[in-house]
């Protein structure tokens, strides 16, 4: 809607009604790019709401196979059809569990150094590294772990912590023999060492937004170093660390190449830490592409919809508490 | 605010009397002005003349940047703002909805405080705006972009290094640069927001001798909470405190014989 | 003063100064180990038959070539398709819709999608490419690798305008330029480096991908650039030869990995020298 009547008044007519003209186009393309741009904003809904449904579309088959007993049954035999997820979902969870208990104390342990110990010309270099190394893709991981780790633990580590705790009771059962070296316990490891240049890096970034005023206010009180850190700035910054161990948690549930590497793929609930398991996602890439028959193919989505489901909730409160955090400090 | 000096210096600038017939470029009618709920401009009514400059003062919060940005609408960029009343340009309502911003934004250019040169060439931050509006052969875009420089009294500094980025120039010069911009796109109103108060007083002497030979083709409003800066430039200024225009009048009057007992207090130091 | 008292004191602040140095310590040092280990086993393998022979049926030499190939198409295949959305998507969410609704729904969404399992999202094109085609894709891989570019690009694109100062935008305005031209000529510009940086990280991320490709592209023991078969890439092919009981086909594995994680390191370096201290996270 251009105005025509303005001219009037003088400046250069034909100016006006030319620049008139030229920005009536550009206002159709204004339109258009506005259209564009929410467009691609709301096909990344699309994206996600298409991960659910097809997620769900695909686990039907076996959801209505075998109910709520899925989620609860342990048996996973694709010769007689009968599959279950609960050693898988044990798998996923207690690697997950043991992982973050190894990575969070070294994580923040090595944050602190990098805010309040470190000389000053050694914290870029650190955080550098830790930050790249947060950034080599997992599958290094696994087939480090493969081929290094796991014969190391094998020979060098499981037979003395095997006979160590050989007649002491809860001990003796989860740490109970053979030492296949591959096993729940590698896959815990190797996802620890593979979240924490994460977790190191989150909480780096949580503790360095604590306000210099406040830790001096403390410095000021004539504290220590480790009273200012454990009375100062961890409290301060208590719901971001949550935040990035949860976002660890998330990436240590769904990874996947890591652990298939040395997980050992066995689809049974073992007492012992040390036996052979498998994680939800370490199913589907070993046995996805090999899957015959409509209700395996079918149980190894509906294990897919499992994880998305667990992961979707965790990430989704640690991304609450960041932004709580950040809305603090910003 | 310290301005001991500024009692005695308002009347410096020749400012002859409007012997010739005044007209009104710009009517402001009754303008209120809102962010979200707040109330920041009541009920201003205020003319702005053709080829006069125009000062807008005050204490900070007064409004005066607010009433400002109406004028070109800037506020539309954000939401939750909205103005009520009449602005007329040329006796036409630029409040009016489904007006063409755009087109009222090169009618009516804009200097910001801070200078805002495009992350781009010099030349191009000139001939950026100038072609989105005409097709001009090669020499012809050269001679507007040098002409424009020389408007903005930067020609010389630059012109050896017009591919240099225009962020690269001091600040002065990006500010001057910014107002050769605005010119370029032949504007009839041009608003500057407190042009001068990121600068060292050598770029802010320049600025102001620019504004006053802008004058000559262009209807002038500008921002400030420099008082002496008011008295050196404008022809007319407006007094603002909370939202409200107290006092507007000749620039020589406001300042040596001020109606309203805020106006006095404020021009004298008082408060601000 | 108590001088017992801050005796103690020092003596838990000297052990917990000592912790977290054995920490730094323990944790560099594995990492280093790690890369060491890459290293020693991969160099050994690498030699030009690498990158001009196809992979060897075990027990015979070969090289790489068709899983680089393939990877290098389906990655860049992959940012055609989704650095677009994901800039565009950003564009709405800085520019537009800055304070709508519908960007803090899309912002959290995105967020959930860049730390998804990447599993799942092969487990999404599987469903709805995979099979109703019939076969498995190089251009099923390239989908899957794309969609986990859109949230990255998605958000570095809208950190990277927010960070453009609205007084840029207002000047643009103010000589009556349109949005549209404002966003693509001026915003665009002055987020440059940090949208490249963007583009690095994305590229970094998909460049390991693994489990997401092993049931959309698979594999391919040949070199093959037809898209519409299977097609072999870096990652599959590690991890399909790590797993064999073949030494030769494990040293490839070691070298496969060390070409991937010298890419990635090279990446991130250059893009964290284009931007000073930005993270991915």
């Amino acid at each position: 809607m251009v105005d025509v009547a303005w001219q009037e008044t003088g400046v250069d007519v034909q100016d006006v009604a030319e620049r008139a003209r030229v920005l009536n186009r550009l206002r159709i393309g204004d339109i258009v790019f506005h259209r564009i741009t929410k467009t691609a904003a709301l096909l990344v809904l699309m994206v996600l709401g298409g991960v659910i449904v097809s997620l769900f579309l695909g686990a039907l088959p076996a959801l209505q196979e075998f109910g709520f007993g899925f989620l609860t049954t342990q048996s996973w035999n694709p010769v007689t059809d009968k599959f279950g997820a609960l050693a898988p979902i044990y798998g996923t969870i207690v690697t997950s569990l043991i992982a973050m208990l190894i990575a969070v104390p070294f994580g923040l342990m090595i944050a602190m150094f990098l805010t309040e110990l470190c000389p000053m010309w050694l914290r870029r270099p650190i955080g550098i590294a830790i930050e790249l190394l947060a950034g080599i893709p997992s599958i290094i991981y696994g087939i480090w772990g493969l081929f290094v780790f796991a014969p190391f633990l094998q020979q060098y580590v499981q037979p003395p912590i095997i006979a160590a705790f050989e007649n002491i009771p809860v001990l003796s059962t989860l740490f109970a023999g053979p030492p296949f070296g591959i096993g729940i316990l590698t896959a815990s490891l190797i996802l620890a060492i593979m979240v924490l240049p994460f977790i190191t890096s989150i909480s780096r970034d949580v503790f360095d937004a604590v306000p210099p005023v406040l830790k001096e206010a403390a410095y000021g009180l004539g504290w220590t170093q480790w009273e200012v850190w454990r009375y100062v700035v961890l409290p301060f910054t208590r719901i971001g660390v949550i935040g990035g161990v949860m976002l660890g948690l998330g990436r240590a549930l769904g990874e996947t190449m890591a652990v298939t590497f040395v997980i050992g793929n066995a689809h049974k609930i073992s007492t012992s830490l040390l036996a052979p398991g498998t994680t939800i996602s370490a199913s589907i890439a070993n046995e996805f592409t090999e899957a015959v028959g409509d209700l395996y193919t079918s149980s190894l989505i509906a294990l897919g919809l499992i994880l998305f489901i667990i992961t979707f909730i965790v990430l989704a409160i640690a991304r609450y508490l960041l932004l709580r955090i950040n809305r603090r400090i910003g | 605010m310290n301005v001991a000096t500024a009692k005695t210096a308002p009347v410096a600038a020749p400012h002859p009397g409007d012997g010739s017939v005044l007209k009104e470029k710009i009517a402001i009618r009754n303008l209120n002005f809102y962010y979200g709920e707040t109330k920041a401009l009541k009920g201003v009514s205020l003319p702005l003349y053709a080829n006069k400059a125009t000062a807008f003062i005050g204490p900070s919060g007064c409004g005066k940047s607010t009433l400002l940005r109406v004028l070109n609408r800037m506020y539309d960029l954000y939401p939750g703002q909205r103005a009520e009343g009449q602005v007329l340009f040329e006796g036409k309502d630029i409040l009016e909805p489904g007006l063409d911003l755009n087109l009222l934004r090169a009618r009516i250019g804009m200097v910001f405080q801070k200078p805002t040169p495009f992350p781009m060439s010099i030349y191009e931050n000139i001939a950026f705006g100038i072609r989105l509006y005409e097709k001009l052969p090669k020499s012809e875009l050269d001679g507007r972009v040098e002409q424009a420089l020389q408007r903005g009294a930067l020609w010389s500094e630059v012109k050896d290094k017009l591919s240099a980025n225009g962020l690269s120039l001091s600040g002065g010069q990006q500010q001057r640069l910014c107002i050769a911009r605005t010119v370029a796109v032949r504007p009839e109103v041009i608003l500057f927001d407190e042009p001068c108060s990121a600068l060292d007083p050598i770029s802010t002497a320049k600025i102001e001798e620019l504004i006053d030979e802008l004058k000559t083709d262009y209807t002038i409003v500008i921002v400030t909470h420099n008082m002496q800066q008011a008295a050196r430039v404008s022809d007319r200024t407006a007094f603002m405190y909370l939202g409200e225009l107290i006092e507007f009048d000749e620039t020589n009057k406001i300042f040596t014989s001020p109606n309203d007992r805020r106006t006095q207090d404020y021009i004298t130091g008082r408060f601000g | 003063m108590d001088a017992s008292l801050y005796a103690s004191r020092r003596r838990r602040n000297v052990l917990a100064a000592v912790a977290s140095y054995a920490a730094t310590f323990v944790g560099l040092t594995w990492l280093a180990l790690i890369l060491g280990v890459l290293f020693w086993h991969g160099f050994g393998g690498l030699s030009l038959r690498v990158f001009t022979e196809m992979t060897p049926p075990p027990g015979a030499v070969g090289g790489l070539l068709n899983a680089i190939v393939g990877s290098l198409i389906m990655t860049g295949l992959a940012l055609l398709i989704g650095a677009p959305i994901g800039i565009l998507a950003g564009t709405y969410m800085a520019e537009y819709g800055r304070h709508t609704y519908l960007t803090s729904l899309v912002r959290f969404i995105n967020d959930i999608l860049l730390s998804a399992p990447s599993i799942v999202v092969g487990l999404f094109i599987y469903y709805v490419m995979v099979r109703p085609m019939g076969h498995f894709s190089g251009i099923a891989g390239a989908v899957v690798l794309s969609v986990l570019v859109v949230p990255v690009m998605v958000r570095t694109t809208e950190d990277m305008l927010t960070l453009v100062p609205d007084t840029l935008r207002e000047a643009a305005a103010s000589i009556g330029l349109p949005r549209s031209l404002m966003i693509r000529q001026i915003a665009y510009r002055a987020a440059r480096s940090g949208i490249i940086t963007g583009l690095l990280l994305a590229i970094a991320r998909i460049s390991g991908e693994t489990a997401p490709l092993l049931f959309t592209a698979l594999n391919n023991q040949f070199y093959s650039t037809n898209l519409n078969a299977p097609m072999a890439s870096l990652p599959s092919v590690i991890f399909q030869f790590a797993l064999s009981p073949y030494k030769d086909w494990q040293d490839l594995a070691w070298t496969g990995a060390l070409i991937i994680t010298l890419a990635v390191l090279a990446m991130s370096i250059v893009a964290r020298s284009l931007t000073g201290t930005r993270k991915a996270s």
